[in-house]
């Protein structure tokens, strides 16, 4: 759009999750005062996914608390939600988009905020009953109502893939008493987020919660009864993991057919500048959907609640004619039994290591943060119940300051000093 | 259950009825107060849900976790001695009546 949105101009947001959402308040926080409308693929109104693998998995939540937003709240902010709406494609000649329905919504400026989708396994037996992935919350229910089956009926419960999704459900059967393993391809946890030591430290947690965790795991072939239902991990020295719930995180692809099949430039993802525009004017991405153009050139894919809202206030800016680049430090959690893990910066590139706080002690106390370090220049820092130094850290990194690894080290040395003032 | 008044920095007030259970982030976000936000859903990880709590009440309240302490230290508004995480605050009949404001903005 060479021009901002005018006040009669129409937005169509394709996707419901955290990013469309934002996009679409951010619109009216904005001043915008044309129609929005939401398009949600699901049934269910916009909800927070994050206690998805945690509190929703292990029951401790009812449907009502889940939501983020409901229809009514939605509709008082003029906001038009639509349920159950598959996009089948976007026009952007005639700015257009075609539903499932066989009917189109006109649009002035479009919003592409459509997700992500768990990667499959491609391997015998994947699609036998009982073989799950986490992304949406009737992915959770599904998940949840087998891990009662295995509960009834005595069955062990397998994860593949030793990412953040595989290690939270993980640790929701361990606490429904359910039997766990974790078969991770690579030689350590997390290995492509976490420092090595952090990785061996959540290895021995798992463990110490009675996770058995396989690294280097190599898994052949899921074994399917004559049911139908998935009933063990074969391995491929021909071993079997006996599963009445295979549980598969190994990663998401972007949803960006849609921006594929309209022509728009995409490569891992629908390519966006930090305003989070596209390469046609009228049209925005935020969220897991994107793969992000960063100053040095290279894209960037992020998947976290933190991209999701800043790209959608992005997303909304652009359409409204503004600049509001996505420049603040990226930040991510995870909770695994009663240890939050919080991240600020990225870590790739890193070539040294500090661990500030209690790293070696006993488990239940543990309270620190590793630092990565490229050089001399702090990258990023992990904190595990540690979320002081979390916050003093995304402070560094937003001010571009680097303690010394001494510094980052000594628990006495106050690192907010590095910045006060 | 418990009746918990949200006064928005505006001055907009709304009463809410929360079944026990309910943290006082997810009332609002439910109810489409705009004042809390609840980023993280409730992880006690983005302190967008920072309020404040009726002074002489605050005895009604269990103690914040060291984990909620440490969060507050970053919420986007003045950070008071009555500066609570929404999130961290289940309903209990022993909230009945409490006041909570909102502050100005949460980012």
């Amino acid at each position: 759009m060479s021009t901002p949105l005018q006040a009669d101009d129409t937005v169509v947001v394709i996707g419901a999750g955290q990013a469309g959402v934002q996009t679409a308040e951010a619109l009216r926080t904005l001043g915008f005062t044309g129609a929005i409308t939401l398009l949600g693929d699901e049934s269910h109104a916009p909800y927070h996914r994050p206690p998805l693998s945690k509190a929703w998995m292990a029951g401790e939540m009812d449907a009502a608390q889940l939501v983020m937003r409901s229809p009514e709240v939605l509709a008082r902010k003029n906001i038009t939600l639509r349920t159950d709406c598959t996009v089948r494609a976007i026009d952007r000649a005639a700015k257009t988009v075609a539903l499932a329905d066989g009917s189109s919504l006109p649009y002035s400026g479009l919003v592409l905020a459509t997700g992500s989708t768990p990667r499959r396994l491609s391997l015998p037996g994947a699609d036998a009953k009982g073989v799950l992935a986490l992304r949406s919350r009737d992915d959770a229910s599904a998940i949840s109502a087998q891990m009662a089956v295995c509960v009834e009926k005595g069955l062990g419960v397998v994860v593949i893939g030793g990412g953040f999704i595989g290690l939270e459900v993980a640790a929701t059967a361990r606490k429904k008493g359910l039997t766990v393993t974790v078969l991770e391809a690579a030689p350590r946890l997390l290995g492509r987020v976490l420092a090595p030591v952090l990785s061996d430290w959540y290895a021995a947690l798992h463990r110490s919660h009675g996770v058995h965790l396989v690294l280097d795991a190599k898994v052949a072939a899921l074994d399917v009864d004559a049911a139908g239902s998935v009933s063990g991990v074969r391995m491929a020295d021909g071993s079997v993991v006996p599963a009445g719930l295979v549980v598969v995180g190994i990663g998401v692809a972007a949803n960006d057919q849609l921006a594929v099949a309209a022509g728009l430039s995409c490569e891992r993802g629908i390519v966006v500048d930090a305003c989070g525009r596209t390469n046609d004017a009228a049209i925005v991405a935020a969220g897991d959907c994107t793969a992000r153009r960063v100053a040095d050139g290279s894209l960037l894919r992020l998947e976290s609640v933190q991209n999701a809202t800043e790209q959608g206030k992005s997303a909304a800016a652009a359409l409204m004619g503004q600049d509001r680049p996505f420049t603040a430090t990226p930040w991510f959690w995870s909770d695994q039994y009663d240890k939050k893990l919080q991240m600020a910066g990225l870590s790739m590139g890193a070539d040294a290591w500090a661990v500030r706080g209690d790293m070696a002690g006993e488990l239940a106390t543990a309270s620190f943060t590793v630092f990565h370090f490229q050089g001399s220049r702090l990258l990023a820092a992990d904190s595990v119940n540690a979320s002081k130094d979390h916050l003093t850290v995304r402070k560094l990194l937003d001010a571009g300051v680097s303690p010394t690894p001494q510094q980052a080290t000594d628990a006495a040395f106050d690192l907010a000093s590095l910045i006060a003032k | 259950m418990a009746n918990i008044t949200y006064i928005e920095s505006n001055g907009q007030s709304t009463t809410i009825n929360l079944n026990d259970g309910w943290s006082l982030m997810q009332g609002a976000t439910a109810n489409g107060i705009d004042g809390i936000v609840g980023e993280c859903g409730g992880s006690c990880a983005c302190a967008t849900c920072h309020c404040y709590v009726d002074e002489a009440r605050l005895g009604d309240l269990p103690a914040p976790s060291a984990g909620e302490l440490d969060m507050l230290e970053n919420v986007a508004s003045e950070r008071k001695p009555n500066s609570r995480l929404a999130c961290q605050i289940k309903a209990t009949a022993a909230l009945e009546g409490l006041i909570i404001r909102l502050p100005e903005t949460q980012e």
